[in-house]
């Protein structure tokens, strides 16, 4: 067979050319890894994808120097885009009909500030609006109550009202722009001023695109911005996905993401897995709910992380869209297509970025927003090279943009679908991320699913080796990060840094006060008494008097307030 | 704080940022060197993080913040701290702190500041010389 004489060549390409070199030139290292631990091989052949019953001797592993997987068939393993399993991507033409959305992740200070800010990034060039909360917003507390102080604006755009919500928006017509938004625990408020803001707008719901991350999970074990306990977490998560179904058909209802969880230090295999198993456990929650999963299913959407190796990380990606489509057709009965789907939107690594000498950071995100492109995302952020100081500036965010762009409309790697597809180490390697991530995917099965192996702690102790493993070898000097233990420079310059306006907290209280003042506090109350009543009622669809509460100016803080007062609080778990 | 023994350290992250990844590892680093550390986990207010450094008769506190408030809430544990006579710890800052910063925080009490990229190595140097000149 062809495989015995390429095997014959290769053991005499060992023995002679590289055994020549070796004998006098070691290499730099004794062992080369990804930065998830895998193996780097030397080379990469046919013979990796040959399979061990390509005749070739028992025992004898394939240049590469991983133990052969089975025989690759094209078909199976890495078929035609848009179709089953999508390795090579979810759309037949990928880039060649539409280049990836582009879309910053932006917000500080006020929604007037936070307004501007979209303006500039859709004028040069944009393509899709995402925004950043600050974390009282996140944590369902308005902007003045005592647990905000010192954050309100800080990360985010504070929103305590519609009214915030009004002028975050004023200006942009949401029957146009695509809008994700970065909020978990109270999703489902902000969504709702969001339909309400849309519905002042004339923008027809059926017409509203976008994402609302949505991913309780992540946040218990990477992010932290839970409120409530998990079990009501799962209620409002399924209530939200069920809304969009009926209503927002052009919505994504949740956004499954990988991104903190890699950001935390887990390594790329366990952020395709602990991604992918949460995926399960919201996909049989939402079937538990009642919901057909070919209802919801084409509306999930992901998140992943674009970090710095480069190899990896294109594998990863191809990896993790073959595994969902395998677990949503084999495991979790879906029959649509659509719902097979893996859709992505990635962030360039934030962990990677450097403090010291910040310009390098522009080559690093640049690096990673290329592997996430040859990766085939539907959506990208990319860094600013100030993120390891500050929120970007307007310049700092233009070069991040533009980096998108020069990749898009210059590099040429957008012209052809999957362009590494074929690759034998990028195809070995996407093999191998898509079996390790499933060794961990049984693991957490074994462990009850994906909330009982949080509840365990078992997510979070893999989480922190990997973050400590990864530190020990930075220390150590067995990798090296440019400009922090290699290369470094004393007394350097820092650029100008975004500062966000330190009254920011004191103007937000003003205006919360005034929308408090205008009100109709009766319609207020009674709104918040009708949610408390469908909260304790399990069962009950929440999102309605959700919508009410926000569209009578009720705040966050006093929504989330009821709602604690039912589900009660997260304590933490696993630690 | 102890007069001998142990360096004991609390490792807490004040206010609602939940990034606690460099917490963890500086925790668990400071273990390794031989330290006895307590992480309080996200949310602490800097009154529970006096109180904590009270009750386990902390020699160092050390805080994480990487959402901006740190200007705010590390001059607050430091207040706290001192109200309940514990004036003597050494407390110490990481996380996202803009240099620009430092000089007020140290001003405030804060000993030092340990921003991205420092070696866990000299964070432990820097507290067991510290605390050696605070023990006598």
């Amino acid at each position: 067979m062809a495989t015995d004489g390429t095997r014959a060549a290769g053991e005499r390409w060992e023995r002679d050319t590289l055994g020549r070199v070796l004998r006098r030139f070691p290499e730099r290292q004794e062992r080369f890894e990804t930065l998830s631990g895998l193996e780097a091989g030397r080379l990469y052949t046919p013979l990796d994808l040959a399979g061990p019953g390509s005749g070739a001797a028992e025992g004898s592993p394939p240049a590469g120097g991983e133990a052969a997987a089975p025989a690759h068939d094209y078909v199976r393993d890495e078929g035609f885009p848009g179709e089953f399993p999508f390795t090579r991507g979810i759309q037949p033409t990928m880039y060649r009909g539409r280049l990836w959305t582009m879309r910053q992740y932006a917000g500080f200070g006020s929604a007037a500030e936070t307004n501007r800010r979209f303006k500039y990034l859709l004028e040069q060039g944009q393509t899709g609006l995402s925004v950043a909360f600050d974390l009282p917003t996140q944590i369902g507390y308005d902007s003045d109550d005592p647990l905000a102080e010192g954050e309100v604006g800080k990360v985010g755009v504070a929103i305590d009202t519609l009214a915030d919500m009004e002028t975050l928006f004023d200006g942009i017509p949401l029957a146009k722009v695509s809008t994700s938004m970065t909020i978990n625990a109270p999703a489902s408020i902000l969504l709702a001023m969001y339909a309400v803001v849309a519905e002042k707008q004339g923008a027809p719901l059926d017409k509203l695109s976008g994402t609302i991350q949505n991913d309780i999970l992540k946040e218990y074990v990477a992010r932290g911005t839970y409120i409530f306990p998990p079990e009501p977490s799962m209620r409002l998560v399924t209530d939200l996905i069920a809304y969009c179904a009926e209503s927002l058909p052009v919505w994504n209802s949740i956004s499954i993401s990988g991104y903190h969880i890699r950001e935390a230090g887990s390594t790329a295999v366990q952020e395709v897995a602990f991604t992918l198993a949460n995926g399960v456990a919201y996909v049989q929650a939402a079937k538990r709910a009642g919901l057909d999963v070919d209802t919801f299913g084409p509306r999930l959407s992901f998140f992943f992380n674009g970090h710095i190796d480069f190899l990896e990380e294109v594998a990863k990606f191809r990896a993790a869209r073959r595994l969902w489509a395998r677990l949503m057709r084999d495991r979790l009965g879906a029959k649509d297509p659509r719902s097979w789907m893996l859709r992505f939107h990635t962030q360039t690594a934030g962990s990677s970025l450097t403090a010291q000498q910040p310009l390098n950071n522009v080559v690093r995100t640049a690096l990673e927003a290329l592997a996430a492109v040859l990766g085939g995302t539907q959506s990208l952020h990319t860094n600013s090279f100030d993120e390891a100081l500050a929120l970007p500036s307007e310049d700092s965010v233009r070069v991040a943009l533009r980096t998108q762009q020069i990749i898009g409309h210059e590099s040429g790697v957008a012209d052809s679908v999957d362009p590494l597809g074929g690759a034998y180490l990028i195809e070995s390697l996407t093999d191998r991320i898509e079996a390790e991530a499933l060794r961990y995917i049984d693991e957490i099965d074994r462990l009850g699913g994906a909330v009982a192996a949080i509840e365990k702690g078992f997510v979070q102790k893999e989480i922190e080796d990997s973050a400590y493993r990864y530190q020990r070898l930075v220390e150590e000097g067995r990798r090296t990060v440019v400009g922090v233990n290699a290369f470094q420079v004393e007394d350097e310059k820092m650029p100008p840094l975004l500062e966000v306006d330190p009254e920011v907290g004191r103007r937000q209280m003003a205006t919360l006060s005034e929308v408090r003042a205008r009100r109709d506090a009766k319609a207020v109350t009674s709104s918040l008494e009708a949610l408390r009543e469908a909260a304790v009622a399990t069962g009950t669809a929440l999102m309605p008097r959700i919508v009410d509460a926000v569209r009578r100016y009720a705040s966050l803080g006093e929504i989330c307030h009821v709602l604690r007062g039912v589900f009660g609080e997260y304590a933490g778990a696993g630690r | 704080m102890a007069r001998s023994g142990p360096i004991r350290v609390i490792v807490a992250k004040p206010g609602l940022d939940g990034h606690d990844r460099g917490a963890k590892v500086v925790a668990r680093a400071l273990r390794d060197a031989g330290m006895e550390v307590i992480y309080t986990g996200l949310r602490q207010t800097p009154e529970r993080i006096a109180e904590a450094a009270l009750d386990e008769d902390a020699d160092v506190v050390g805080l994480s913040s990487l959402s901006g408030a740190h200007r705010v809430l590390f001059p607050r544990v430091v207040d706290e701290l001192r109200k309940r006579g514990l004036g003597d710890v050494i407390v110490i800052g990481g996380g996202i702190i803009p240099a620009g910063d430092t000089p007020a925080l140290i001003q405030a009490g804060v000993r030092a500041v340990f921003g991205p990229g420092s070696p866990t190595s000299e964070i432990a140097e820097f507290i067991r010389g510290a605390v050696k000149e605070r023990r006598g």
